[in-house]
């Protein structure tokens, strides 16, 4: 197990869990950040205090149990299918129609030996349905299986007031009606629910018009546009903003839609070690030096690609590092704050104001409004320029339809809430209990001896299970605890 | 030598080890170690044989001048001078400050300003607030989600339908959920821009056939039978997919499915169907084109609509089979790694599909007021009307162009203009057209073939049209193009009111 708050001691050695970086020890530490607003009244940066990441390596003979339980998972795999193949035992699955038995198979056998075995033991604990809004506590809908998860029923009971540790409502303004969202329920009425027309035709409401405004404001930027959906902002604006010739310099675990929109792009993509900034000079070097592969032509332009906090670590990008390397290398940053706008940083401004930089650094800043706005939707924000070559240029601009009205207004209300335009500091208060109680969740936590990684101020905690049948029990156990429910991943 | 007789024996060999002179043992020694260090010693890459010195690279990396992030755009640009929609994008539409005849949202059914549809949405707010803060693995699942997937999946009749919170993500996350690299993708050159960026993803082999061409696509299947024929392995497990749309949104064509299912049966290959603009449209019921020509839908693999346009809310779903739908809950990009429609939305949605249910008899309503408007728009000098007589969205395009695109699309924005001025909301989608380009996905040296014609102006129809559309229209200035423009509004006028 390991040790609390501190030096972990496994077998013996030491391991090096606990990532310590000085953010000041840098080189760029000669070019301060510059004072922003939020910092007026004379709060430190962020940025001098110390980086505390940890990563630690799970006790071996967690190593040893985890392998062994796959393995063990995987053998009786094999054992059930056989058994199906020679109709021995009853194939719950649904399967290809008669009439089409001599087609291709859809699915490669293989393919679904995941699906089938392991994920089909402990999937119930995904895809719960809830039924009301995700706040902090929420209603949870009791689902059964009477074939071992291969199908679900629904008893009709809901397990009410659950706590809810798995929505991504980061400062609770996705939660029931109440006569503050008053205005979207008038632009409901007014607007109706859907758009029916993409940007460039009849789908720029006048509600997209002050959205904008406001996040450009909000971000401290010249300008920023909105899109329908937070995947697909960026799976359709990276292609449009590097194309062949160019290249992509990724971290190893960006998000899916980070991927797919690198992909579809036609650039060239290397990747770099998570939040490594050695290995990323490196690649910038060679890069820069010796051009593209064989041709040994010079790179049209080289983008970086990070996310502000990512999701499955916990951690948070190293940005003063990275921002030096764009300089020096003449390099375009583009940072992804889907989990960190609203969630870090002391007003809530997202990463960069977390270090103290100035957002004017950042070539392209994008970010969603699920998470701690309660809506849904995506945004990217830069200069001016930028920002109307993506209005005619961006794939999502031109073919797929805008934002639906309430969503928008939703959003509205959020930001004027965060920024203290609607007269209250509610928005503010919010933001700083989120880091309070980031932090002390994130200690406790590892007093009580659970592996976590990541940032101590990062508000996604990623708890370390291991072993596969631990899900299945942990979800059995949180839920009994002392009469109130839990409800967790 | 003689075979049989000589035989190297063991202990003759070390007798002639013995009995050699000592250099040869000395030199064949050296080779033997010389071969052994070449097999272990390290490829060299060439990267690493460079001679630039560090002085070199510092320099190099100084006078690297990148292009700018984004190139300059004209500050006239029509994209960025948006018309601004204020109020809902009903039949009547305010852009700009004026009121218009809205000829240019896909509202098809007149939905989105349907008083009970706000209902259920303003219902579904009240108790669940806006955003679900999760995607549909980590309790972004809520019971609407799965109301809305049981009532669309029972509205078309199939086992099983799945949502997307985002209309264009959902074919293009559905293609290569199941189609991967190697496989072989048949598709319609006319096919839409989503449908293009899921080919693009899947990485596997396009091959486009002219538009609603079945000889031609018979051809190519026949092509890949033979192919096959020389490599029956690989064709064991090489997946075939026909990907066609309903109804197509570059041409305004539906397509010829029964010939399309024939086919299917004859060369194996699945049918993946898009039925954006096809879904609450055609058919008795408005369960889309399978419905318009009388087929089962158990012989589609798959159907994947999108929310946005007959039922007046936002995202899109999938419905077929569960042995194939069920698949993209684990491998469809945009459902696993994006967060769930909002519940007001697929409450919206809910409400619409009662509506639909309800009274079937909107879909004649509005086949009827798209044959009306059609034919009232035949016979215009100067334009031709390209679309099917019942597709609500159709094109007008220029007879002859003028020799040069630009030139097209600033004759076609005049004419949206001038028609705006007088109280006709209408697009140009020539800037549209320009993107419009196939690509083939995977390997270089595949040229980009086909370019989706135009521009045109779409025209879009809505059930809701009333008898009190009039076409109100100012004074015009004398010019050629407004000579066409006289004779659409005398065509209309003449027409008279649609009821």
């Amino acid at each position: 197990m390991a040790n609390p708050g501190g030096g972990a001691v496994c077998n013996g050695k030491l391991h090096n869990h606990k990532k310590q970086s000085n953010g000041s020890q840098s080189r760029n530490c000669t070019k301060n950040g510059i004072v922003k607003e939020g910092q007026q009244n004379g709060k430190p940066h962020f940025y001098d205090k110390l980086i505390v990441e940890s990563f630690e390596e799970a006790p071996l003979h967690v190593m040893v149990f985890t392998y062994m339980g796959y393995g063990i998972g995987t053998l009786f795999g094999y054992l059930r299918d056989f058994l199906r193949n020679w109709g021995i035992e009853k194939c719950n699955a649904a399967v290809e129609r008669k009439e089409q038995k001599d087609f291709v198979p859809l699915y490669q056998d293989f393919e679904n030996f995941y699906t089938r075995n392991l994920y089909m033991r402990i999937r119930d604990n995904w895809n719960r349905p809830i039924c009301s809004a995700p706040g902090p506590l929420f209603d949870v809908m009791e689902r059964v299986s009477d074939d071992y998860n291969w199908t679900f029923r629904f008893t009709g009971r809901v397990i009410k007031d659950v706590i809810n540790m798995g929505s991504y409502n980061f400062l609770g303004l996705a939660a029931k009606y109440d006569e503050s969202m008053r205005t979207i329920k008038d632009v409901l009425e007014a607007y109706g629910t859907g758009v029916a027309s993409t940007r460039h035709e009849m789908g720029t409401l006048d509600k997209h018009k002050e959205l904008e405004d406001l996040v450009a404001k909000f971000l401290n930027v010249e300008a920023a546009m909105v899109f329908g959906m937070g995947f697909a902002t960026n799976s359709m604006n990276i292609p449009a903003l590097v194309g062949k010739g160019c290249l992509i310099l990724s971290d190893e675990l960006n998000h899916a839609s980070l991927v797919l929109g690198a992909r579809l792009s036609g650039a060239t993509i290397r990747i770099f070690k998570h939040n490594n900034t050695q290995s990323l000079e490196k690649l910038l070097r060679d890069a820069v030096i010796y051009g593209q592969p064989r041709t040994r032509r010079a790179w049209k332009k080289i983008l970086i690609l990070v996310e502000g906090v990512y999701s499955m670590e916990g951690s948070i990008v190293h940005l003063p590092q990275i921002i030096a390397l764009k300089k020096k290398y003449k390099a375009y940053l583009y940072v992804d704050e889907a989990h960190s706008i609203g969630a870090v940083g002391p007003t809530g401004r997202g990463v960069t104001e977390f270090f103290g930089l100035d957002p004017h650094e950042v070539d392209v800043l994008m970010g969603t409004f699920t998470k701690s706005f309660g809506a849904s939707g995506g945004y990217i924000a830069g200069r001016k320029d930028l920002v109307d070559y993506l209005r005619v240029h961006s794939h999502s601009a031109v073919y797929a339809s805008s934002m639906s009205p309430p969503i928008a207004e939703q959003i509205i209300r959020s930001l004027k809430l965060i920024m203290g335009l609607d007269g209250t500091t509610q928005g503010l208060q919010r933001v700083q209990r989120l880091a309070k109680n980031t932090r002390y969740f994130r200690q406790r936590l590892q007093e009580m001896g659970f592996i976590i990684y990541g940032n101590e101020n990062a508000s996604v905690v990623p708890l370390l299970l291991y072993m596969p049948d631990l899900k299945h029990a942990w979800t059995k156990g949180i839920r009994k605890t002392k009469g109130r429910v839990m409800a967790s991943l | 030598m003689a075979t049989a007789t000589e035989q190297w024996v063991l202990v003759e060999m070390v007798q002639a080890l013995y009995e050699a002179p000592t250099y040869h043992l000395i030199l064949e020694g050296i080779l033997i170690l010389w071969i052994i260090r070449l097999l272990f010693s390290k490829t060299y890459k060439l990267q690493e044989r460079s001679d630039l010195t560090v002085k070199e690279k510092e320099e190099l990396i100084e006078e690297w001048q990148p292009e700018p992030l984004v190139p300059p755009v004209p500050k006239d640009h029509p994209a960025l001078n948006y018309n601004i929609v204020s109020g809902p994008p009903s039949h009547k539409i305010v852009v700009n400050g004026k009121e218009c005849i809205n000829f240019a949202s896909f509202n098809f059914l007149g939905l989105l300003d349907n008083p009970r549809v706000k209902a259920a949405a303003l219902a579904s707010l009240k108790k669940y607030g806006v955003g679900t803060c999760g995607p549909r693995g980590f309790y972004g699942t809520f019971d609407v989600h799965l109301d809305l997937e049981d009532r669309l999946a029972k509205f078309m009749k199939t086992e099983e339908a799945i949502i997307y919170s985002y209309g264009f993500a959902t074919i293009a996350s559905a293609i290569p959920a199941y189609s991967k690299r190697g496989d072989i993708v048949f598709v319609d050159r006319a096919a839409c821009f989503a449908i293009q960026k899921g080919l693009q993803a899947s990485r596997s082999d396009i091959k486009l056939f002219k538009h609603n061409d079945m000889a031609d696509l018979e051809r190519l299947l026949k092509e890949q039978e033979i192919e096959d024929q020389k490599n029956p392995r690989k064709a064991r497990v090489t997946r075939r997919f026909i990907v066609v749309e309903g109804l197509y949104m570059n041409t305004g064509t539906i397509c010829p499915l029964p010939e399309l299912v024939k086919l299917k049966y004859k060369y194996k290959a699945r049918i993946f169907l898009e039925e954006s603009l096809s879904f609450g449209v055609l058919g008795e019921h408005g369960r889309g084109v399978t419905e318009h020509y009388g087929i089962k839908i158990d012989d589609i693999d798959l159907i994947s609509a999108n929310m946005e346009n007959a039922l007046a809310s936002i995202g899109g779903f999938c419905c077929g089979r569960s042995f194939v739908i069920d698949h993209q809950r684990l491998s469809g990009q945009g459902y696993c790694f994006s967060a769930s429609l909002p519940p007001l939305l697929a409450a919206a949605a809910i409400e619409a599909l009662n509506i639909m249910e309800e009274n079937p008899g909107i879909f004649a309503v509005l086949k009827e007021k798209c044959r009306q408007i059609h034919k009232a728009l035949q016979g215009i000098s100067g334009l031709k009307v390209v679309g099917e007589s019942l597709s609500p969205a159709f094109h007008l395009q220029l007879e002859e162009s003028t020799g040069s695109r630009e030139q097209d699309v600033r004759l076609l924005q005049e004419i949206v203009d001038q028609h705006s001025g007088c109280g006709h909301g209408g697009t140009n989608r020539g800037r549209t057209g320009e993107s419009c380009v196939h690509h083939q996905g995977g390997s270089p040296g595949r040229p980009a073939l086909g370019r989706v014609p135009g521009p045109w102006l779409p025209a879009t129809q809505h059930a809701e049209r009333t008898q009190d559309s009039r076409w109100p229209w100012r004074g015009l200035k004398e010019s050629k193009n407004m000579c066409i423009f006289d004779r659409i509004v005398t065509k209309w006028c003449q027409y008279g009111p649609i009821v």
